[in-house]
């Protein structure tokens, strides 16, 4: 069953495409993550799953039913904002009620369902607070109690755990994959956080250019990327540029078989996917390297070294426990290699990286 | 830079602070605070029971009436089209929206006396309405109508001017959610946007209210002047320095001061909540 059925969709803003034929199904009980860098279309197609922003072209389908034209108001979807958007001049508990008070459902009913709401987001006690008098992840708390209350069968969040801190983030982040499971709810999310993405989602929609460039389930995005834009964003990658001649790729000296047709092409190699050994590996191809830099930030310890050949740079994860002295040369062994042709205007998400505010062209 | 220059410089700055703070007092002294004194000063000149006479005189309460009887009416014209037109601005894109926007600011920078005359011409005995409107009896120039003619249209953008800066800080978004909430757009309107602009509206309608008591130039030609009808505080207070009655001219100006000293106190409370309401 599904719960979103998205059909060719495109919506402009004045002369920019934000959304250029998307078509996406989401189904029922799944959380998925729309990803992408700013400007790519995600936030502009969970707008129009909420009805804020109607499409210019194509269908939008809600377990079956057409909503394209529907209003907002009639389509029961709950949608938390970036900003969490509460109500600062109504409590937390009115905050809440307020998909019921709208609704004009009889009082016992709205504290009933309230009290439920808070046991849930575990702020028991606080009901009579004001927004100003939370914390950034209470609020966060409260703005998703309020999108539930009217028991939305899909729940929409833009980027819900952007304006809070790392710590909150994370324990927010687990809270919110346990909750959906037992709820059940359909839930779409808004992030540009990779990272994010893949602890919570079940399956992930890579957006580019208004455009999906890959979905699937975090470990096929990741593992088996279709397109250079997608192994490049899925960031914590080497790109090497080379040459494909006669089925074969060649950088810094080596050649990995390829069946891609001649002309340039490039490698993309994770900062992970890099082995370093003493001596080189007699079946798999291996690159001549110099270190030139050790650095390491907490936790992680990476080495940037340079192909004798070429003088390339790569960068290589190196496990904890590793030492490596400046200036020694050994062997970079890469484990797996993504090639890609360069089409052009493929490599080019960088140029979307500048945010664009929806605002300026409502 | 040495220590020696640095602290030259320090004593250079303190010496300009104090010169400047000096020449402001002066010059807010003598424009502000001394006519507002004198004001004050002349109105209590014969004691305290002069001024209760002065502004308890019976003509004096006819104006008094007049004018309380223009705010009751403007007020509450000007605030629903205020929030109307700053919403309208600051939520929708549309032909004709700056031309609105210019329009709104227009009795601001127009003289009150022209104000006032236009509304001459339009609804005078001579003005384009003004025989069909004499045919009917219904009596506009120096009467009730004209008087909350002009004062509308001089009061016109305040309330406007109040709220759209916070509608514009504020942005759509708490709108936006009480949408996916499924409240009705007047449910919206009621229980989040007014709420959400609430100081904002009360400050506008006090400054609103405090012009439509204070305003001179556009009632005075609308009005006629006819004692005991149509002449309002500012007025009264004008006929009254006329006829060399100083005395009871600043005590009844001086209900007109306090007026503004609490306009100004009202300013300084609002404000706060309105930047955290942003």
């Amino acid at each position: 069953m599904m719960s979103i059925e998205i059909r060719n969709v495109t919506k402009r803003f004045g002369a920019f495409t934000a959304l250029d034929n998307v078509s996406l199904d989401v189904p029922t009980g799944q959380l998925v993550a729309l990803l992408g860098p700013s400007g790519s279309g995600k936030t502009t197609l969970l707008r129009a799953i909420a009805g804020l922003d109607p499409p210019d072209q194509g269908e939008i389908r809600d377990h079956g039913a057409d909503v394209t034209r529907l209003g907002t108001r009639d389509r029961n979807v709950g949608f938390v904002f970036q900003h969490f958007a509460l109500f600062p001049h109504l409590s937390v508990f009115e905050n809440i009620a307020f998909a019921l008070r709208v609704r004009k459902r009889p009082a016992a009913e709205v504290h009933e369902r309230v009290r439920e709401l808070v046991a849930l987001i575990q702020l028991e006690g606080l009901e009579h607070r004001r927004p100003a008098e939370l914390s950034g992840g209470q609020r966060q708390r409260v703005a998703l109690a309020r999108a539930l209350a009217a028991k939305p069968r899909v729940l929409l969040l833009d980027e819900p755990f952007s304006a809070l801190d790392a710590r909150v983030r994370h324990g927010l982040r687990r809270w919110l994959r346990k909750l959906h499971d037992e709820l059940g709810t359909t839930c779409v999310f808004v992030t540009h956080d990779q990272e994010e993405a893949f602890e919570l989602a079940d399956s992930v929609v890579i957006f580019h250019a208004g455009r999906v460039a890959q979905l699937g389930s975090p470990a096929e995005v990741f593992q088996v990327p279709q397109s250079a834009f997608v192994a490049d964003f899925l960031g914590g990658t080497n790109k090497l540029a080379g040459q494909v001649t006669q089925g074969q790729f060649h950088v810094a000296g080596q050649t990995w078989p390829q069946r891609l047709p001649n002309g340039p092409a490039t490698a993309f190699l994770r900062h992970g996917d890099v082995e370093l050994a003493a001596e080189p590996p007699l079946h798999r191809p291996s690159l001549a390297v110099r270190v030139t830099r050790v650095r390491s930030n907490g936790p992680r310890t990476q080495a940037e070294l340079r192909t004798l050949q070429e003088n390339l740079l790569l960068v290589a994860e190196l496990s904890p426990d590793r030492s490596l002295a400046v200036g020694s040369e050994l062997w970079a062994v890469p484990r797996k290699l993504h090639v890609f042709a360069d089409a052009p205007g493929e490599l080019r998400h960088g140029d979307t990286q500048e945010p664009v505010t929806w605002g300026e062209f409502i | 830079m040495t220590r020696h220059d640095a602290r030259k410089l320090s004593k250079e700055r303190r010496f300009g602070r104090v010169v400047l703070c000096a020449v402001a007092l002066a010059w807010l002294s003598l424009i502000v605070i001394v006519p507002l004194a004198a004001v004050l000063g002349e109105a209590f000149q014969d004691g305290a029971g002069a001024w209760w006479r002065a502004i308890t005189d019976s003509e004096a309460l006819v104006a008094l009436r007049l004018s309380l009887k223009v705010a009751v009416l403007t007020v509450p014209l000007n605030t629903v089209f205020g929030i109307a037109a700053a919403w309208l601005i600051a939520r929708f894109r549309f032909p004709g929206r700056s031309l609105l926007m210019t329009l709104l600011d227009l009795p601001l920078s127009v003289s009150p006396v022209v104000s006032g005359l236009v509304f001459v011409l339009l609804f005078g005995a001579h003005g384009w309405f003004g025989p069909w409107l004499a045919d009917r009896d219904i009596q506009v120039i120096f009467a009730l109508p004209g008087i909350v003619l002009a004062t509308t249209f001089i009061t016109l953008p305040m309330v406007a001017r109040e709220i759209l800066p916070l509608l514009e800080a504020q942005g759509d978004e708490q709108e936006l959610a009480a949408l996916t909430l499924g409240a009705s757009p007047w449910q919206m309107f009621w229980r989040v946007s007014l709420p959400g602009m609430r100081w904002a509206v009360l400050y506008g309608v006090i400054l609103t209210t405090a012009r439509a008591l204070g305003e001179f130039g556009a009632v005075s030609v609308v009005s006629g002047h006819i004692r005991g009808e149509t002449t309002t505080l500012p007025l009264h207070v004008e006929i009254l320095h006329g006829e060399f009655h100083f005395q009871a001219a600043f005590a009844v100006a001086s209900i007109l001061t306090l007026v503004g000293v609490f306009t100004l106190v009202a300013r300084r409370i609002l404000q706060a909540r309105i930047d955290a309401a942003e």
